[in-house]
């Protein structure tokens, strides 16, 4: 591999003027690993909660309501729209398509906007069923 | 392994990128990716839906078909999701082989372990004897 060491290394994040897309990948992959560490923890725990009877459940409950554990839910929530948004963009991308510079900005854009809307309609309306 | 002048392009790219292999993998990635869509889709949309959140609801919810099924099939797909995607990080940004072979290993026994937790517990809530 000593080769390799020699070529010359294409310029990177130090020269590129930050733009959407490149918020978006990078969102992508710190939402899917949020999603994968958290967001399946959080699951696993809720179905076992469940599993364990009503004292654990209300336990699981208690912890979800509180301000720590609803800041944790809310930003799952918006992680996973913002997984599913930007994961959607990348499947339309796999296909050759929307890698125009205007098309590729304006999709990027509107997975952050989906995700915030959509984070804040269902929390809007789950607080207001819960109260 | 060295490629000779006689390597046709494809046998030059396959088996390159970081892991050393990838074209199965990348592939699943999307699949679980199309089937997570669907499946986390429901999940928003049940957990709306449902009256109430308390244990009463959510347990007689998973002890129907409907929502037992689906959500065993959401547990499997996103640890699976999540594994492969996890590979990808893992693989950009640990470059020691042997590291390398450790932190893969090490992230899929957590995500069969806690894959059969969550089924396990789902199980239980899904053929309990009462809520």
């Amino acid at each position: 591999m000593a080769e390799t060491n020699t070529r010359p290394l294409s310029p990177h994040l130090t020269i590129w003027r930050w733009g959407p897309g490149m918020t978006v990948s990078i969102l992508h992959r710190i939402t899917g690993g949020a999603l994968s560490v958290a967001g399946l923890a959080v699951l696993t725990w809720w179905l076992v909660a469940l599993a364990d009877g009503p004292e654990a459940y209300a336990n699981f409950v208690g912890l979800a309501q509180h301000p720590v554990g609803l800041v944790v839910l809310v930003g799952l929530t918006w992680a996973f729209f913002q997984h599913l948004f930007s994961g959607v963009r990348h499947l339309v991308m796999d296909s050759g398509a929307g890698f125009e510079l205007n098309t590729n900005k304006r999709y990027a854009v509107l997975t952050i906007i989906a995700s915030v809307l959509l984070t804040a309609a269902l929390w809007a309306y789950l607080l207001g069923v819960l109260k | 392994m060295s490629l000779g002048e006689s390597a046709s392009a494809l046998g030059k790219v396959r088996g390159l990128g970081s892991a050393g292999h990838g074209g199965e993998h990348w592939l699943t990635e999307r699949v679980t990716s199309i089937a997570l869509l669907l499946l986390g889709t429901w999940l928003v949309a049940s957990l709306v839906m449902l009256p109430s959140l308390d244990a009463g609801t959510v347990v007689e919810w998973l002890r129907h078909p409907s929502g037992a099924v689906p959500m065993a099939l959401l547990v499997v797909t996103s640890f699976k999701h999540a594994l492969d995607g996890m590979k990808v990080v893992v693989d950009d940004y640990v470059h020691d082989e042997g590291n390398r072979f450790a932190t893969n290993t090490a992230l899929l026994f957590l995500a069969v372990g806690g894959g059969a937790l969550a089924l396990f517990a789902l199980g239980k809530i899904a053929f309990g004897a009462s809520a």
